[in-house]
């Protein structure tokens, strides 16, 4: 059996040696602070035009970690080229010649997934949200990272964007073509939950992100799951897929 | 030494492997012979893991692949040169994979030199020409030392210097005593690298056998005899056999020639030359002086690989052009 150390490092050197990966993974982190930083900005030069009941329900902390939504195709798109891009070269049967133990294999590309993305995007994320309120500070409205819920939900988009990169990865391993399975990560997370959410009955609430992004949130709205119920609901989600590409990887011929 | 047993793989209802059993011996070149189709990719990516047997088990000193503790240096094996992602440079590709294998990193630079790409370690694959590709991959191979050493195909499209190249090192590492299994369609190729032949055809075992064996088994050789009075030589050379190993030739009373052709020769015509087999040069020489018949051409031709292999693959071919029937 490798060693999982080596078998870690050598993931890492295969992320980090191939530009696709970085510039995804750099675009992650500028989507999240572009996205908080433009709509705060216009939130604060259009803050004396606002409505007084708007102004009043004003979420300062969402306003600044807005550019999640984005961030997370991202990171979803990222966790789907780590693994498509071993299946479209052929280069994963070198991979699994070196390491014929596959689960390890997926087990590792998750682990430096995880790492590097939880790393890159709960920086960006408190980058954002300092930049955010500085740009609203003017308003008076700002938050800040002692207000209740507010280090939670910060540290929380990190977590999110991270588990959204293991659903690309997930679904990536399970369709193992990048164009499919980019498509399909789209539709779980992008289309998918708003439709949901207009159904009757509440169960919208436990598709995916509509789940998953509870953990951003700094007050809980009516009939939401709370906060890490959400995320737990979303790592289900994960969970469920990864199982299920974990066991067509190791039955399928390479 | 790798060792095949009842190895059988089918996509639905086509076999595309049926009950192959077979042993690769250290040592020496075991060259893996059949048409296009017949099954040989196959075959290696189940010694190699990497696709499953339907039944059956291939497994490697005693160990299927999947159980190796660090396969790489157990075995080193080139199976699509250009299955590489292009972006990363030759130097990271190496070095993600020997990793994985707790291959120390100066191990990198030794095989580089070893396939002379040293001077591109640092440019990205991607822009690597098939021969290079050919060369990383071979790299990649030889990264853990290993005993045990896999190519399919290895010389497809190579230039004739890199064939040589690949030609001689296969050599060498079996005369280090690895065991060293190569895939080919090319026959040629397989007469002057492989010490052993294992031929297979849709699938089946045809032969297991030592390359000479394989092709004086396979067909024999003959001797071209070209003369303006063929029709006479023959005549002369397919007379009564006396049952001797040699020719017999005697003057009889008048004046006309008895020759009695040694047992099992025959002669066939072939438009205006002669096919003789089981007699030799020298004694259709001296057939044809006591005769006063002139030769114009006395050539033995030896068989050749290419010629058996087509003899044994005639049936198996899966897919065959349509050509004139001879």
């Amino acid at each position: 059996m490798n060693s999982m150390n080596g078998i870690l490092l050598g993931e890492w050197t295969k992320m980090r040696s191939v530009r696709s990966t970085m510039w995804t993974l750099l675009a992650t982190a500028a989507l999240m602070i572009a996205g908080g930083a433009v709509f705060s900005a216009i939130m604060a030069a259009s803050w004396d035009n606002l409505a007084p009941q708007i102004a009043a329900s004003f979420d300062a902390t969402s306003i600044s970690l807005f550019g999640a939504g984005f961030a997370a195709l991202a990171a979803a798109a990222l966790g789907v080229l780590v693994i498509s891009g071993e299946y479209r070269t052929g280069m994963i049967r070198t991979t699994f010649l070196a390491v014929p133990r596959r689960l390890h294999v997926l087990a590792a590309k998750a682990a430096v997934l995880t790492v590097t993305v939880l790393t890159v995007t709960a920086g960006a994320s408190l980058v954002s949200f300092l930049a955010g309120q500085a740009l609203l500070a003017p308003t008076g409205s700002q938050a800040s990272l002692g207000d209740p819920g507010v280090l939670r939900a910060v540290l929380g988009t990190g977590l999110y964007l991270t588990a959204s990169g293991l659903f690309g990865l997930a679904v990536g391993a399970l369709i193992r073509h990048a164009a499919g399975a980019i498509v399909a990560v789209i539709g779980l997370i992008f289309v998918l939950p708003p439709m949901a959410s207009a159904l009757p009955g509440g169960w919208g609430r436990y598709v995916t992100v509509n789940a998953g992004q509870q953990i951003m949130a700094t007050r809980t709205a009516e009939g939401a799951l709370g906060p890490w119920t959400g995320f737990g609901v979303y790592c289900a989600w994960i969970a469920v897929t990864m199982i299920a590409a974990a066991v067509l990887m190791n039955r399928r011929d390479a | 030494m790798i060792r095949a047993t009842e190895l059988t793989k089918r996509y639905g209802p086509t076999v595309a492997v049926d009950e192959l059993s077979f042993t690769v011996e250290s040592g020496r070149v075991t060259g893996f012979l059949g048409p296009n189709g017949a099954g040989k990719s196959t075959t290696m990516r189940m010694v190699l893991g990497l696709d499953r047997p339907t039944k059956g088990a291939v497994h490697i000193d005693g160990s299927p692949y999947r159980e190796l503790r660090h396969p790489l240096r157990k075995v080193g094996a080139l199976l699509d040169a250009k299955a590489v992602h292009g972006g990363r440079t030759a130097r990271d590709h190496l070095l993600c994979l020997a990793q994985g294998n707790s291959i120390p990193a100066s191990r990198i630079g030794e095989v580089l030199d070893l396939v002379g790409l040293a001077e591109v370690a640092g440019r990205r694959i991607g822009g690597f020409s098939l021969g290079m590709s050919q060369r990383l991959g071979i790299a990649a191979a030889m990264l853990g030392d290993p005993e045990v050493l896999l190519f399919d195909e290895p010389v497809n499209g190579l230039d004739p210097e890199g064939i040589l190249w690949i030609r001689t090192l296969m050599r060498k590492l079996a005369a280090e005593g690895r065991t060293v299994f190569v895939s080919s369609h090319l026959m040629s190729e397989m007469a002057q690298t492989a010490d052993h032949l294992i031929v297979i055809g849709r699938g089946r075992l045809i032969a297991d056998s030592g390359t000479g064996a394989f092709i004086d088994r396979s067909s024999q050789s003959y001797v071209r005899v070209g003369s303006p009075r063929s029709a006479e030589l023959a005549a002369l050379l397919s007379a009564k056999p006396s049952g001797n190993s040699a020719v017999a030739v005697r003057p009889s009373r008048d004046s006309a020639l008895t020759v009695e052709p040694p047992a099992g020769s025959a002669v066939e015509s072939h438009g205006d030359h002669l096919r003789v087999t089981g007699m030799t040069a020298a004694e259709i020489g001296e057939v044809a002086a006591a005769a006063g018949i002139a030769l114009h051409e006395v050539t033995l031709v030896q068989p050749t690989l290419e010629a058996a292999y087509m003899e044994l693959t005639r049936d198996s071919a899966q897919y065959t052009a349509e050509g004139p029937t001879a």
